[in-house]
């Protein structure tokens, strides 16, 4: 931690950690396509519909696991970078499930 | 694109610029950190001001000292100012000042960035107080609950003042927050590794992750309180199928987390100066940066503790309530670090270290009430009573002013190069604890037998005038406390002793630089290789004099005072209850954000 | 979008090794994903509390959002595109990335604005219904970010046009991919849980 990099070495550094090409990004989009067909295929076959929100969820928890990996560079960057973002960011996943508990869950149970 | 850069040759003395103008323009972090400590204080004789009138009105039953509008605009306003306009921004000019020089950096990541949340930070206080001239200050109380801050119940100005306001002060939070972090996580110097921090910038980084957490929750409440007055949005309206319980869940999300905000730096100050008077290093530095970490992470499952008393049924009831109680645990761990740091050390009773072990007394009082109404069924009977009252300034009076005033008589030889007067400090100091113990400990009694909070008067029969009358005594005896302060302050600026580098013989990195420090801190940095790298090895003969090499310090702008007075300007146009004038507002932000990006550079 | 800083911290010791501006960057991102969290969440919790219609069900025009997540889906392939380009130093590259990302990034705007007047017509305004506030208020926060984007997009693309975005621009570029990709982020969780669950 401790090395003093300089500009060049910097450079170099962050060549080998090596974002992905063209060609992985237009797969990841092409993923992406196929994706979010699929969410609004399932949103219209109705005996899907109780687990429908559970399939939604997790297909676009997968859109936003490519994107944040692949186009954000998360898989490829610094841990650091993922945790100054992953910290709020489970905060608030935690907000938005505690409040959907709190007012659609509990008052009924 | 090279940046904005102005160059100490070696043998340039720094700190040469001088006239109003160059206060305007700094960006230099040592002036922003002083900038923001003056304006905090300013607020907080105000917000004193205001306690000292509820007392006044309080002192005796059925007093019409004032009528209970002025009381309800006093009360909300004591309580938004010492929260928003005192006790955050106070530990943010610690913050500005101490963390750079503790992690052995030259400013903050962002010197622009700072200086733009400071002046968002005056004028956002600045518009809040207007409202007392218009005689429409907040009137709600400083939770602003809902639908009693609705168009419905408040249509006067005094619920607009609040909510655009806050919404103000908060983007100069969140713009803080990301700062710290980013310095904290950056600009360390080498071999300054996150467990050899300071526990004040370790508290710093902590609390910044609170700040930009909980803060936009808080904003977009405000927003949409600001819309249903503005824009005739409903989200507040039950008759359109709006929930109170939004607001005061998304109030609380914030709201709780705000409650460590505030205390986390006094906890910061505290484990920094007991090993300097204590002459031995903090006992288990690792618990106690992990059990920092731990309440800040904890504190964020617990907020609808606050709301007990609204019925949320047994299930919420619990959880929160657990959650509450298991909080306790690394926060008695803390208390129990100092305690031990305490133990068997060369204890020198200077000012600083006073303020230290009264934090440590007073905020365990404040902790275990703070235990009971943790507790539903306990709390059912304390809600909205004295007792509460009585908590909550235990830990923000007992915790956070004892630990912010520690901080001052600390570091205040660093920063002004004069020692405050010892024995006006130890006024200063008896005065606080005795008048805040007057003040807050008959309080507990006068909740349990019944009286509530914020009401403007009550009836000779229920016998409370007695404990009235003492609270009042002791709220003066604070206030003086207070004056002896100021006087201190202004009398030590100039007749002060002359501090010299290290005055105490602490430990950490700032102390190693002069007092006050050059503009660029350091003329030099050796490898840090310990905790207490003043204690082994480093001194100041390594890190000032002349530095050897051209050193590149960020150049003034104007940009920060421009773009802070047109975000103000933005926010403050939703008044007008028309889409338009805010949008220009924002376009005008825009333009000074593009200007401020391209600012004409010069090359180094 | 602070070009300066960046460029600043690029050549200056960092004790992570890492770009400052980057950094503080994501710290924002981090920040902004509660505002938008704590915005959806009130959707969530407002879903179905409406006293009176419209009800999503009357005004929702799935192919037409479906569309336009497509599109902001695709603007964020141009996105790393467009950096890939400047990172390359290709000019022409840069260029016509930036702009296709903006494009796409306006064609969503459009068909934002268009979906904003057909429900006006349809007689849903913010004072409605809750549905009305919640939806126009979260969706037009998110619109509001997307038109920021897009203005950041137009300058660095006139600034590409002037010969002045090389390679060593390449972070503000990523900067401003990141928060183009959370902007687009954004919009998956809204699409779905907005969109198409009910």
């Amino acid at each position: 931690m401790a090395d003093n990099r300089s500009g060049a070495a910097h450079e170099v550094a962050h060549q080998e950690h090596g974002h992905p090409g063209a060609r992985t990004y237009i797969m990841v989009a092409l993923v992406l396509t196929i994706i979010t067909a699929a969410e609004v295929a399932v949103a219209y076959v109705p005996s899907l519909r109780p687990v429908l929100a559970y399939i939604l969820i997790t297909l676009s928890a997968a859109k936003f696991a490519l994107v944040v990996m692949y186009y954000m560079h998360l898989k490829f960057d610094s841990r650091i970078f993922s945790g100054v973002f992953l910290a709020p960011f489970s905060l608030a996943l935690l907000v938005v499930v505690a409040l959907v508990i709190l007012f659609k869950l509990i008052p009924f149970v | 694109m090279a940046t904005a850069e102005a160059t100490i040759q070696s043998g340039t003395t720094a700190g040469s610029k001088t006239g109003l103008w160059s206060w305007i323009t700094t960006v230099d972090h040592k002036r922003i950190g002083i900038m923001y400590a003056v304006t905090a204080l300013v607020w907080f004789l105000v917000g004193g001001l205001e306690a000292l009138l509820i007392r006044i009105q309080l002192a005796k039953p059925e007093n019409d000292f004032l009528s209970a509008d002025v009381y309800n605009q006093i009360f909300t306003m004591h309580g938004t100012t010492m929260i928003f306009l005192v006790g955050m921004p106070i530990a943010v000019a610690l913050f500005n000042y101490i963390v750079p020089l503790q992690i052995g950096a030259r400013d903050v990541a962002f010197p622009r960035l700072n200086a733009l949340s400071y002046w968002i930070y005056l004028f956002g206080g600045i518009f809040m107080n207007v409202s007392f001239l218009l005689g429409a200050a907040p009137n709600m109380g400083w939770f602003g609950y809902t639908p009693l801050t609705t168009e419905m119940y408040s249509p006067g100005l005094n619920a607009d003042f609040w909510s655009v306001g806050l919404q103000i002060l908060g983007i100069a939070s969140i713009m803080g927050g990301v700062n710290f972090i980013t310095t904290i996580i950056n600009l360390r110097a080498p071999g300054m590794t996150l467990m050899r921090m300071p526990l004040f910038t370790w508290m710093a980084l902590v609390q910044s992750f609170l700040v930009i957490t909980a803060l936009p929750v808080f904003a977009v409440a405000l927003f949409f309180l600001s819309f249903d007055r503005f824009y005739g949005t409903t989200f507040y309206n039950t008759m359109a199928g709006g929930d109170p319980f939004l607001w005061q869940h998304l109030f609380w999300i914030f709201g709780h987390p705000e409650v460590y905000i505030l205390i986390l730096p006094a906890f910061g100050i505290i484990s920094d100066v007991l090993p300097s008077f204590t002459r031995k290093p903090l006992f288990g530095y690792n618990m106690v940066v992990y059990s920092g970490v731990l309440i800040g992470f904890i504190g964020w499952g617990v907020w609808a503790h606050h709301m007990f008393a609204t019925g949320m049924g047994p299930i919420a009831d619990s959880f929160f309530s657990i959650a509450t109680l298991i909080i306790a645990i690394p926060t008695g761990v803390k208390i129990f670090n100092w305690l031990a740091t305490m133990w068997g050390g060369t204890i020198r009773f200077n000012t600083p270290m006073l303020f230290c072990i009264a934090l440590v007394a007073m905020f365990t009082i404040g902790g275990i009430s703070g235990v009971h109404h943790g507790s539903p069924p306990a709390d059912l009977h304390q809600t909205d009573t004295y007792y509460v009252v009585a908590h909550f300034h235990y830990v923000l009076f007992g915790g956070l002013i004892m630990g912010l005033f520690a901080g001052f008589y600390y570091w205040f030889p660093k920063v002004t190069g004069r020692m405050l007067d010892e024995k006006l400090g130890k006024w200063n100091f008896w005065l606080f604890v005795i008048g805040s113990n007057m003040t807050f400990f008959p309080m507990h009694f006068a909740g349990l037998l019944g009286m509530p909070r914020r009401i403007f008067t009550y009836a000779e029969e229920l016998n409370l005038a007695t404990i009235n009358q003492i609270i009042t005594v002791g709220g003066f005896l604070t206030g003086v406390g207070v004056l002896v302060f100021a006087w201190n302050v202004i009398r030590s600026l100039k007749k002060g002793e002359i501090a010299g580098n290290n005055p105490w013989g602490s430990h950490t990195l700032e102390w190693a630089t002069t007092s006050p420090p050059p503009e660029y801190n350091f003329a030099e940095l050796p490898e840090i290789r310990t905790r207490e790298p003043l204690w082994d090895g480093i001194s100041s003969v390594d890190v000032t004099g002349p530095p050897k090499a051209p050193i590149h310090m960020p150049s003034p702008s104007f940009w920060p005072i421009l773009t802070a007075a047109s975000i103000n300007l933005a926010l403050i146009l939703m008044m007008t209850e028309k889409w338009w004038p805010p949008v220009l507002g924002v376009a005008l932000v825009l333009l000074c954000v593009i200007n401020w990006a391209y600012e004409p550079a010069s090359e180094h | 979008m602070n070009h300066a800083a960046a460029a600043s911290s690029d050549h200056h010791y960092t004790a992570t090794g890492l770009n400052t501006f980057k950094l503080g960057f994501w710290t924002l991102i981090g920040s902004e994903s509660l505002f938008f969290a704590s915005l959806i969440s009130t959707y969530m919790v407002y879903k179905g509390e409406s006293v009176r219609g419209p009800f999503p069900s009357d005004v929702f025009n799935i192919p037409l959002t479906s569309f336009s997540t497509f599109v902001l889906l695709m603007s964020s392939l141009m996105m790393v595109l467009a950096l890939a380009a400047v990172q390359r130093g290709d000019r022409k590259g840069s260029l016509l990335w930036l702009f296709m990302t903006a494009l796409f990034g306006s064609i969503f705007l459009g068909c934002q604005a268009y979906e904003f007047t057909h429900f006006y017509h349809a007689g849903l305004t913010l004072g409605t219904n809750v549905f009305g506030s919640s939806f126009f208020i979260l969706t037009g926060f998110h619109g509001a970010h997307v038109l920021m984007g897009v203005i950041w997009l137009l300058i660095l693309w006139v600034q590409a046009l002037r010969g002045q975005l090389g390679a060593k621009d390449a972070l503000t570029v990523e900067v401003a991919g990141l928060y183009w990709h959370f902007v687009d982020i954004v919009w998956i969780a809204i699409f779905t849980l907005i969109y198409l669950l009910d």
